[in-house]
């Protein structure tokens, strides 16, 4: 067996999230191939090489690969993809986004999302908002999967893989990039971080999120937020944790003024101690927190500051 | 320009679902359904896009039972001018879907298709970008934004740490994302109009797709219960738990 991982990027450098999915794919086991598509990726490329269990680092540096848009993605998967039994990328946007592309050009299914590996062709995945876990068996002879970074171990970093380069070129007539506005932040990612504290509609306004920023210093905390407070304009939406936005599993997620609709809790409930702060006692979030306090939150947050 | 939306018949949203007994799938018998919130999201934007003068025609289409039915009049009542069925009572995976739309898209030449996201039921997150592909059109996923400029049209997409905006060459494949609108509620003389909007009913067959699938679902479980917690009184105690029981401090 021989697996090919797509690594994720973030502004051209290696994010955190591949060493999950190689994790993955050493669970599957087999060689481990690792390919670095973008444009001036070589920081990206050596420090995949030194990923723990991966073979090769295939870099793909080009123009036309920059920001990875889906059309040039998929067609240089499809033209690598014939020396591999799987391909893995995270279940990031950029893997959802191109994995089900390259899939359809092949004629296979795509497992999204999975989280657990039983054997080489049969993988856990969770269903209708991670209220139910499936176990699927994949007959195809190519197997196209994202991967939950959550759910796997990240691998260390330290491989000595060898770097080479590849020399397809797709042509991308369809669609070309404008802007991207990403959000500037020096707090850890939130996919990755080992707490997260997140605020809901209880927050009232956007200005009261400061209130986090203080607890979130001082616990090296993510900030998140529930779809509730995206939608009223509280906070930009790559910080909705949720079935539709991140899924997070920290050592702590600390719940504040977050009812807990099924839908959040599909972001979270996999994290390892949960902690609602709620003025409402028969709020949803006190039947998977894990520690509940019953208050207002802004008598609460500023106290719980004082005291950490 | 003719606009393509797909719907799809779902569980609704809010009702907490069940593993059936013996494991086999989730017990969906007497469970309220609905269409899928992101379709919802698509059919809304197809409807502005008629609203703007900039589509002429927008056209509904689903794949599942009879009872769809009831998911594409939802969707004529919202605005939509006419509806494809495509009936099967198998579970139909997303490349099969897939196959199917592009059969449909190859049909009506649509400028524009639009889909939600996900489906609530699967979280696949996958047809759209397969239709894509096998129609070899261009993608614009998790769209909060759609501005059709003669020729092209510009998504900006929601992606990991903020928005990117793509430019794609129309025909395209469009896929939303929840803050792309707030979809209207269907008015009841609009309900009433709906039942006489033309509904075209197909098969797999008809398009020549074989909707068998090589992944197999062997299992479905509930996810392990998490231990009920306790309620603390006070931040000191809270801090405590945290430092001394939890030892996540």
């Amino acid at each position: 067996m021989s697996i090919l991982v797509l690594a994720d990027l973030h502004e051209g450098q290696l994010a955190g999230a591949t060493a999950h999915v190689v994790a993955a794919a050493k669970a599957i086991g087999g060689d481990i191939d690792v390919l670095v598509a973008g444009e001036g990726v070589q920081a990206a490329a050596d420090a995949a090489a030194k990923l723990d269990g991966v073979s090769k680092v295939r870099v793909a540096d080009n123009a036309v690969y920059a920001h990875q848009l889906a059309e040039p993605m998929g067609a240089l998967l499809v033209e690598l993809a014939g020396d591999y039994s799987h391909v893995l990328a995270s279940a990031s946007t950029t893997g959802k986004n191109v994995l089900p592309r390259l899939a359809a050009l092949k004629d296979v299914s795509q497992l999204s999302d999975v989280i657990g590996v039983e054997s080489a062709d049969t993988f856990l995945r969770p269903i209708y908002a991670g209220n139910a876990i499936a176990t699927v068996k994949s007959d195809d002879a190519l197997k196209v999967m994202t991967v939950r970074t959550t759910a796997f171990d990240a691998v260390e970093s330290t491989g000595s893989a060898s770097v080479e380069a590849v020399e397809v070129v797709v042509e991308n007539g369809q669609s070309s990039f404008v802007k991207q506005e990403l959000a500037q932040s020096d707090r850890p990612e939130l996919g990755g971080a080992k707490v997260v504290v997140s605020g809901g509609r209880g927050m009232g306004n956007g200005e009261n999120f400061k209130l986090l920023d203080g607890i979130a210093d001082k616990l090296g905390a993510a900030i998140g937020a529930s779809r509730a407070a995206v939608d009223a304009g509280f906070v930009p939406n790559d910080m909705q944790v949720g079935q539709t936005g991140k899924i997070v599993a920290p050592e702590l997620y600390i719940a504040v003024g977050i009812s807990g609709a099924i839908q959040h809790l599909a972001g979270m409930k996999d994290s390892k101690v949960i902690v609602a702060i709620n003025k409402d006692e028969e709020a949803p979030i006190f039947q998977v927190a894990d520690y509940g306090l019953v208050g207002d939150l802004f008598e609460i947050l500023p106290e719980l500051e004082s005291k950490l | 320009m003719k606009v393509l939306v797909a719907v799809k018949r779902v569980i609704d949203y809010n009702v907490k679902i069940r593993v059936k007994a013996d494991n086999s799938d989730v017990d969906l018998t007497n469970v309220k359904m609905a269409m899928n919130p992101f379709c919802e999201i698509a059919v809304e934007e197809a409807v502005r896009l008629k609203e703007k003068g900039v589509a002429t025609e927008v056209v509904a289409v689903t794949v599942g039972p009879k009872a769809a039915q009831e998911q594409l009049r939802t969707a004529l009542a919202l605005g939509a001018d006419r509806a494809i069925h495509i009936e099967t009572d198998e579970r139909v995976e997303s490349l099969a879907v897939a196959k199917l739309l592009a059969k449909v898209v190859d049909e009506e030449q649509p400028d524009l298709v639009i889909l939600g996201k996900q489906a609530i039921d699967t979280d696949n997150n996958q047809t759209g970008q397969m239709l894509a592909a096998l129609t070899n059109l261009p993608q614009g996923t998790f769209a909060s934004e759609v501005a059709v400029d003669g020729d092209k049209v510009n998504v900006t997409r929601e992606i990991d740490g903020g928005l990117q905006t793509v430019a794609l060459s129309l025909p395209a494949i469009v896929t939303t994302d929840l803050r792309l609108n707030e979809p209207r509620y269907a008015k009841l003389p609009d309900i009433m109009k709906a039942k006489k909007k033309p509904l075209d009913t197909k098969t797999p067959a008809d398009y020549g797709v074989e909707v068998a699938s090589k992944v197999s679902l062997l299992k479905v479980e509930s996810p392990a219960e998490r231990k009920g917690g306790v309620k603390v009184a006070s931040v000191d105690e809270l801090i405590d738990k945290l430092k001394n029981e939890a030892k996540v401090l």
